[in-house]
């Protein structure tokens, strides 16, 4: 089983606080959701998990089984069993989707010990096959000229050929239609089990209906405020988010703590 | 601005030059005049790079003498990498000055496409390469460079096309460059009549780190009614090895040429890439790419100049810029009064990963006519971080995220080359220069 903690998390953008202080802890064979109103820092913990450049950790801690992540690389991070499925993932210009991938596994197995090709293509094409995408979409530029969803279904595919012992997912559900979300949530469902632990950041309780969290916690003002099961995803569905303010007496501040990056 | 003329050839030479090749008359009498230009025409111009110090007029030798080969297996290891030596069919090689191998199908042959250096097609051919030879294309007086060319042509190729012949297998020039002292005079003649449709891909290949003497090169490639032509070329010039290349196009009633540059050199480079889109309903692709590194300046234009009604012209240029290395792009669309209809577009990208380098992207776009479409992107910045953090985030290295969007940046035209061996070699110069 592995293990990812934040501790007491503060994070700044451009000078400008965003996280102040989140404790989080996450196992493998856990899925758990991040549940908030817009501007509550949600996107930026996922993107301070990441080591995103724009993003600067003041003050605090994230440990993947003990080894310090701030301490690493972008590309450690993702060595070391870390993805992100970003919310807007950049587009690479003559960088086929196929060969990407490929660079990726072999990054991660290491010299010597790449994958090859004829099982790198069948697992590509198995995996494409699972969430409905057309074979073509491999030899496609990287995510250029994809419409949103289908940019969200390559970063479910990503998530499955690369294997990472935790998957966070920024807003995987913003911009899906119906159709598009069950397969999303099929592709994540897949993952699931022994060796994989998920972080989902949403809006919206739709998700959960077809991705059933083990854990769910609330983000407002830049911390995690309330954290709780299914049943907790389900009230705010209901109820919205006033009657978690009203519990813990959180006030509304002046200014929205910062933008959803 | 003056610009030092000291000719080292003179008249005599030209002469003795012309008739040691056996020539017509009329080109040894074009050879003359044009030398006798060479004094006081003005020099080139090319938009923002200062060029006054560069030495365009003095070299080792105007003839080098080297060894053909009697067989593709013969080549040196460098150009077998770029040649498929069992499948290609139709090729030409010169090595410095000397016309060293040649191979062009019967098929082909029997059909009457011509495959020959420019000095046999002279002597051959003299009504059809007096008829193309700087008549449609470029002029012999446009500046000092064009008439020193005219004036000293030293080498080259002459590519005919017949009406109605469609040449299915590219055409493979390599004008390899492994003596320093050589300078190349080159003049490619490609010439497409009416209906046919011919692929033409050309090498410039110096297998030395620096050399002494200059290149002046004119391509001029004549696409007739309806006939369609791809134009691949990857340079790959010496240091030191001063630089004119004029690519130029001149297109017919509802023609295609469609360019492919790698613009690899690591001189000191002027290059042009002109398309006149004269017939109506023509069609202009240029594309380029470019890396320029060390202390190189370079200069690139490439112009689309629409006459024809409906015509496209449709211009890409991808440049990275390291080190100290300086390069202007200039991308120019032109519509003359008349052309109806005319779409003029451009994209002109300039990738800097050095903060000592330079690099310029002009667009220009220059209209005379109300009825037409037109448009530019220009953009001039660094690898973006976000693009990096997105690999990175994959598990790949920064060095390999930068390589691939270095790659895929530069791909337009990689993927463009028709043969194989090409577009590998044009990956591996790319690899090389900007590791």
């Amino acid at each position: 089983m592995s293990t990812l903690v934040i501790k007491d998390l503060h994070v700044e953008i451009e000078g400008k606080e965003i996280l102040k202080g989140v404790n989080l802890s996450l196992n493998t064979n856990e899925v758990h959701a991040i549940m908030g109103p817009n501007g509550t820092g949600k996107s930026t913990l996922a993107s301070a998990i990441m080591g995103h450049p724009k993003y600067e950790v003041t003050s605090g801690s994230i440990t993947l089984d003990g080894e310090d992540v701030l301490a690493m690389e972008v590309d450690e991070r993702a060595k070391a069993g870390l993805f992100l499925a970003m919310q807007y993932p950049s587009e690479i210009s003559g960088v086929t989707n196929a060969d990407f991938m490929r660079s990726a596994i072999n990054a991660k197995r290491g010299e010597g010990n790449e994958i090859s090709l004829m099982k790198f293509i069948r697992e590509l094409d198995e995996k494409m096959d699972y969430l409905e995408m057309p074979e073509e979409m491999g030899q496609r530029y990287l995510n250029e000229g994809f419409s949103g969803g289908e940019k969200k279904r390559n970063e479910i595919l990503q998530l499955m050929m690369l294997k990472p012992k935790f998957g966070i997912l920024d807003e995987i559900d913003s911009g899906l239609d119906i159709d598009a979300l069950k397969v999303v949530s099929k592709g994540i469902n897949a993952m699931r089990g022994e060796g994989f632990g998920c972080l989902m950041i949403t809006h919206y309780q739709r998700l959960l209906n077809y991705i059933t969290p083990d854990h769910v916690h609330v983000m407002m003002q830049g911390r995690v405020v309330k954290s709780g099961g299914e049943e907790l995803a389900q009230r705010l569905e209901a109820e919205g988010y006033d009657w978690v303010k009203q519990e813990l007496g959180i006030e509304d501040e002046e200014e929205t703590t910062g933008q959803e990056a | 601005m003056t610009v030092e003329t000291k000719l080292t050839v003179t008249a005599e030479d030209v002469r003795s030059f012309s008739e040691a090749q056996s020539e017509p008359s009329w080109l040894t009498e074009l050879r003359e005049r044009a030398l006798a230009d060479v004094e006081n025409l003005p020099m080139a111009k090319p938009d923002k790079t200062n060029i006054e110090k560069w030495n365009f007029t003095e070299f080792p030798s105007l003839l080098v003498e080297s060894a053909p080969f009697a067989s593709l297996e013969d080549l040196p290891a460098e150009v077998k990498a770029i040649v498929d030596i069992e499948g290609q069919q139709n090729i030409y090689i010169q090595r410095n000055n000397t016309p060293a191998f040649l191979q062009l199908s019967e098929d082909l042959a029997a059909q009457g496409v011509i495959l020959t250096d420019i000095h046999t097609a002279a002597r051959e051919h003299s009504e059809l390469v007096q008829k193309y030879f700087m008549t449609e294309g470029v002029e012999v007086n446009q500046h000092k460079l064009t008439s020193l060319h005219a004036a000293l042509v030293n080498g080259g190729v002459f590519v005919y096309v017949p009406k109605n012949v469609v040449v299915e297998e590219p055409i493979q020039a390599i004008f390899l460059h492994d003596n320093e002292d050589a300078s190349l005079f080159n003049h490619v003649l490609v010439v497409a009549e009416a209906n046919s449709s011919v692929t033409y891909v050309e090498n410039y290949l110096s297998t030395m780190e620096e050399a002494k003497g200059q290149a002046n090169i004119i391509s001029e490639v004549i696409v007739n009614d309806n006939a369609k032509v791809t134009y691949g070329a990857v340079d790959v010039l010496a240091k030191g090895l001063t630089t004119y290349v004029n690519r130029r196009g001149i297109l017919h009633r509802d023609a295609t040429i469609d360019w492919a540059l790698g613009l690899m050199n690591d001189s000191d480079t002027i290059s042009e890439n002109i398309t006149y889109l004269k017939g109506d309903g023509s069609h202009a692709d240029a594309k380029s790419v470019v890396v320029g590194r060390g202390e190189q300046s370079q200069n690139f234009t490439t112009e689309v100049r629409h006459w024809g009604k409906a015509s496209n012209g449709y211009i890409l240029t991808h440049a990275v810029m390291k080190d100290a290395a300086r390069a202007i792009f200039n991308g120019i669309g032109k519509i003359e009064h008349g052309a109806t209809k005319a779409d003029a577009e451009q994209e002109s990208r300039v990738l800097m990963l050095s903060k000592d380098a330079r690099g310029d992207a002009n667009p220009i776009l220059l209209i005379e006519e109300d009825d037409v479409t037109a448009g530019h992107a220009a953009s001039v910045g660094r690898v973006d971080p976000v693009q990096l953090y997105y690999l990175m985030s994959r598990g790949i290295s920064k060095t390999e995220a930068e390589r691939l969007v270095i790659h895929g940046f530069l791909a337009p035209v990689v993927n463009k080359l028709p043969i194989e061996g090409v577009k590998k070699q044009l990956t591996e110069v790319i690899e090389r220069k900007v590791r």
